[in-house]
């Protein structure tokens, strides 16, 4: 399985800022960390799915915008003591652009 | 390089509270090894009561787990006491030879129960109150006899009293003061307390002083049979608890030569006389005070761990304690010097018929102590206050009726915790219940109402009863219980700084961006929270306005987006009218609007504004740039910022108007407009006294008079009802702009963010106020100036995102057009 779909210019995502890209698998969030990383998660907390997208990020965490909830980006895992995970995408950075991988 | 060796003797709550601390700051920095007595891993010894109630049981109170220590590659050693210290060698050898070398050495031998020097002290069934094995004891001998003597009627006392009468025994408590829990408790509290003991069956001799315990006949063990005291009264007792006090356990740091008085005397860094040997818990003296309560121990446990941290910052400068009795339906709290003396004045509520008596203690305007009995619904409240030393002059007059939680909302008007069922619903934001709350306290082990805030989401979102989940906590865990720093209180977990500091910092050394502020104050997090970095933002561009760069990134979605968002993930949008009023031209854009982006819901707002709800992210952009065409702007109903200014009709229409409202009204809208703030700010305009407008109630209120205006600042019409109080009377429109602009300003410049200002002005008082805004023209001119100076240029932000292509980007969503990439 090696789908790779280039989503945009790295440039295109602020620093500490995300993008939102809809897919026939749901929205899916791509969030560029404050140390050029980059990461992808289904757009929907699983607390009461609110939108992970408009969180504010920090390390490689994401605050959700609704209720506050914290999870990580690399492995979607909810920190404790909350509990639950997002979905993750991979999600790659090649030649100046995010790429995303769809199965 | 080869990690240093910590060695802890002691495996209690002040030492294993010290080891979590330090993980925290320096997880790798030692070896750490534990030498404990008991074979227990670390328990909450202080809910051996409800233990010994029959309300928990052991497992319940396990603090950390073996696992814990396995986790975190501590080395234990269960069962085995130190008994020498070897400074010279530094190394600790057990009571089986095991030995250990140290870099550095930690003391938490907590302390023993002071066993009365009287004949048949030693005897079967005659016992202290302090572990595992005492409580055992105790529950073994509830079921195989019948009388239970406690000596000493103080904290400890009463609770094993409570514990053995539930358990089915015939219980006395034998005490040498006059009154029970003297060093608690006043004559008077202590009278009520003893009456609702009486009641449930538990007996009383005061004044006694215990000569002798009698050993019962050799058929049962020569265990005790009675306690004979001096006057020559004599009692049967099958079981004797000895509750009369504690010894800090001194005796291995003495073997040692390390200087010991009360306890091990320590520094401010919990160091004792060897700069190596750290002590920290019942068994330290520190500026002469022996701590038994749970509370100064965890502070001690702080400071400590900060220092074998190699970080040096914190410093130990003693405890105001605080006193809570654990025994099921009896509400009691003292806290501070409760008995007053020379120089102090006391308010006193006396109810004896209704069972309630409250005690304040006062010095020069300051609260020094509290008791309370049967309503101690407000005594986390009056604990803070007594520990922040702050002046009370301006509530003296109401102190005694408590902090008010009347206005609150969202909890069915109650106040008192301990009246409440499991199953009243304390949080109504999250749905959370007290049963759950006192679960997740004893289950998780938690001690302050952050932790109960993580693990329940109690009080953590609107915050409104706070109040409930303190007292819930503090009768759960009694003297454990301490309430948060409410001056000094760090911003949140990335930092030890307060609100304060980080204000002063970013002012005194002119901070001009967020890492820098990290920088410079040490911050633990590469980019800090959702918590911290909207408050720096918020700091930086209130301090140095037209330096500091706005941050959006830092802020949180609803004014990135400048719209609000909803619980589907769609917006609201709520164009500006300003002072409340429109024109047809503005309302048909809107219908227009809301017609072509399919808005499903169109309503007013609190504050009197068209509200638009259910619009799409993607679609925001397009909404504005239509509202824009009719000339609206943003009305930020999303902001910790200006939001509206209500006003009535006034004397441009009213037959009682006096002044003209509405007009005001829209210059202060005008002038505001671009305002950032730590909170929301909210402003009314009355054209007379009838305050059709509700002036009462907002931020800053304006109430038109025959002669001028009143101004009325701090209302809040929220989460607490307040009303506004009086500032000042002026006679011109130009100085209500002047006198609210300077008072805004000075609250953007002094309040900390999420603080409204009913809190920000609780907090320094409205005289603080009145000096900056009315008693002192120049300052109050500078005030204004800086507002608005920080507001000039600002520019609509719809229209921003509408024009700008970078900043329209944050709206959009990416399509998917797949492109296959040839090299994987």
């Amino acid at each position: 399985m090696s789908d790779w779909t280039r989503i945009c210019a790295l440039d295109e995502i602020a620093p500490q800022g995300s993008r939102v890209v809809a897919t026939a698998q749901g929205d899916i969030a791509i969030f560029r960390t404050a140390d050029d990383s980059v990461f992808g998660l289904h757009d929907k907390c699983p607390h009461k799915g609110g939108p992970l997208s408009q969180g504010m990020i920090h390390g490689d965490t994401v605050t959700c915008p609704l209720h506050g909830w914290k999870l990580g980006l690399a492995d979607g895992q909810v920190i404790a003591p909350d509990k639950g995970c997002a979905r993750r995408f991979a999600v790659k950075l090649d030649g100046g652009a995010v790429w995303l991988q769809l199965n | 390089m080869k990690k240093q060796k910590l060695v802890v003797v002691g495996n209690g709550m002040a030492g294993m509270r010290c080891i979590e601390e330090l993980l925290k700051l320096a997880p790798d920095l030692y070896d750490i090894v534990v030498f404990g007595a008991e074979p227990h891993p670390n328990y909450n010894r202080i809910l051996l009561s409800p233990v010994l109630a029959g309300e928990m049981t052991m497992s319940d109170i396990v603090l950390n787990p073996l696992q814990w220590y396995a986790d975190n590659n501590i080395g234990l050693y269960t069962g085995k006491t130190v008994v020498k210290i070897d400074r010279t060698a530094r190394q600790v050898v057990a009571d089986d030879g095991t030995v250990e070398e140290y870099d550095r050495l930690l003391l938490a031998t907590g302390s023993t129960p002071f066993m009365l020097p009287v004949p048949g002290r030693d005897l079967p069934g005659v016992i202290g109150y302090r572990d595992i094995k005492d409580t055992d004891e105790m529950i073994a001998a509830a079921g195989r006899y019948r009388h239970a003597v406690v000596i000493g009627g103080g904290l400890l006392g009463l609770e094993a009293a409570n514990g053995l009468k539930q358990r089915g025994m015939d219980v006395t408590v034998v005490h040498l003061m006059p009154w029970l829990m003297e060093r608690q408790l006043d004559k008077a509290a202590a009278g009520m307390l003893q009456a609702s003991l009486e009641a449930r069956g538990l007996k009383f001799l005061l004044e006694k002083q215990t000569e002798a315990l009698i050993r019962g006949p050799e058929s049962e063990g020569g265990r005790v049979s009675a306690v004979r005291f001096k006057d020559g009264l004599e009692i049967p007792a099958d079981l004797v608890v000895m509750a009369a006090g504690i010894r800090p356990n001194t005796a291995l740091a003495e073997s040692a030569r390390l200087y010991c008085n009360r306890g091990i005397v320590v520094n401010d860094t919990m160091q004792t006389y060897d700069p190596r040997i750290y002590a920290v818990g019942e068994c330290v003296a520190h500026r002469g005070i022996a701590y038994g309560l749970v509370a100064p121990l965890f502070e001690q446990a702080k400071v400590c761990a900060n220092h074998l941290a190699n970080f040096g910052i914190a410093r130990y400068a003693g405890s105001v304690t605080s006193t809570k009795l654990k025994v099921t339906g009896i509400d009691l709290f003292s806290a501070g010097n409760f008995l007053g003396g020379e120089g102090t004045d006391e308010i006193v509520l006396n109810d004896p018929s209704g069972g309630v008596y409250k005690k304040l203690v006062l010095k020069n305007d300051i609260l020094v102590g509290a008791v309370l009995y049967g309503d101690t619904a407000d005594g986390p409240w009056y604990f803070q206050l007594v520990k922040d030393g702050q002046d009370i002059h301006e509530i003296r007059d109401h102190l005694m009726f408590g902090q008010g939680h009347v206005g609150d909302v969202g909890h069915a008007g109650k106040t008192q915790a301990a009246s409440m069922p499991d199953e009243a619903e304390v949080c109504g934001c999250n749905g959370v219940c007290k049963g759950d709350i006192v679960k997740a306290i004893k289950a998780n082990g938690l001690f302050t109402l952050d932790e109960v805030r993580k693990h329940t989401k109690a009080s953590s979102s609107c915050g409104s009863c706070t109040g409930l989940v303190e007292q819930i906590l503090a009768s759960t865990i009694g003297g454990a219980y301490t309430p948060a720093e409410s001056k000094d209180k760090a911003v949140c977990g990335c930092t030890d700084h307060s609100h304060g500091t980080v204000r002063a910092a970013i002012r005194d050394q002119h901070l001009l961006s967020i890492p820098a502020v990290m920088q410079a104050l040490e911050w633990r997090t590469p980019n800090g929270c959702a918590s911290c970095r909207p408050a720096l933002n918020y700091y930086l561009i209130s301090t140095w306005p037209g330096e500091a760069k706005d941050d959006p990134q830092s802020r949180f979605i609803n004014e990135r987006a400048h719209a609000n968002i909803q619980k589907d993930g769609t917006y609201s949008v709520v164009p500006r009218m300003w002072g409340g009023l429109t024109t047809p031209s503005e309302l048909r854009a809107i219908a227009d609007v809301a017609d072509k982006y399919r808005v499903p819901t169109v309503k007013m707002t609190g504050g009197a504004r068209v509200d638009l709800l259910g619009i799409k992210k993607e679609d925001l952009p397009k909404v504005w740039a239509d509202l824009g065409k009719a000339g609206m702007v943003s009305g930020h109903a999303y902001g910790k910022s200006i939001r509206t200014v209500k006003t009535c009709v006034g004397a441009e229409h009213c037959r009682f108007g006096t002044q003209k409202s509405m007009a005001m009204g829209v210059k202060l809208e005008k002038m505001l407009f671009g305002m950032w703030s730590p909170h929301k700010v909210k402003l009314a305009v009355s054209g007379c006294p009838r305050n059709c407008a509700e002036a009462g109630i907002k931020d800053v209120g304006v109430i038109g008079v025959d002669s001028g205006y009143e101004l009325y600042v701090a209302g809040n019409g929220g989460i607490k009802t307040e009303v506004a109080q009086f500032m000042c009377k002026v006679k011109s429109d130009e100085e209500v702009k002047e006198y609210s602009g300077a008072f805004l300003q000075l609250y953007r410049e002094e309040g900390w963010y999420l603080e409204r200002t009913c809190h920000y002005v609780a907090r320094v008082g409205l005289d603080h106020v009145k000096a900056a805004v009315v008693d002192d023209p120049a300052r109050r001119r500078d005030l204004y100036e800086r507002l608005l100076f920080a507001l000039q240029d600002y520019e609509d932000p719809w229209q921003q995102a509408v024009q700008q292509p970078q900043r329209r980007r944050e709206y959009e969503v990416i399509a998917l057009t797949p492109v296959a990439e040839a090299a994987t």
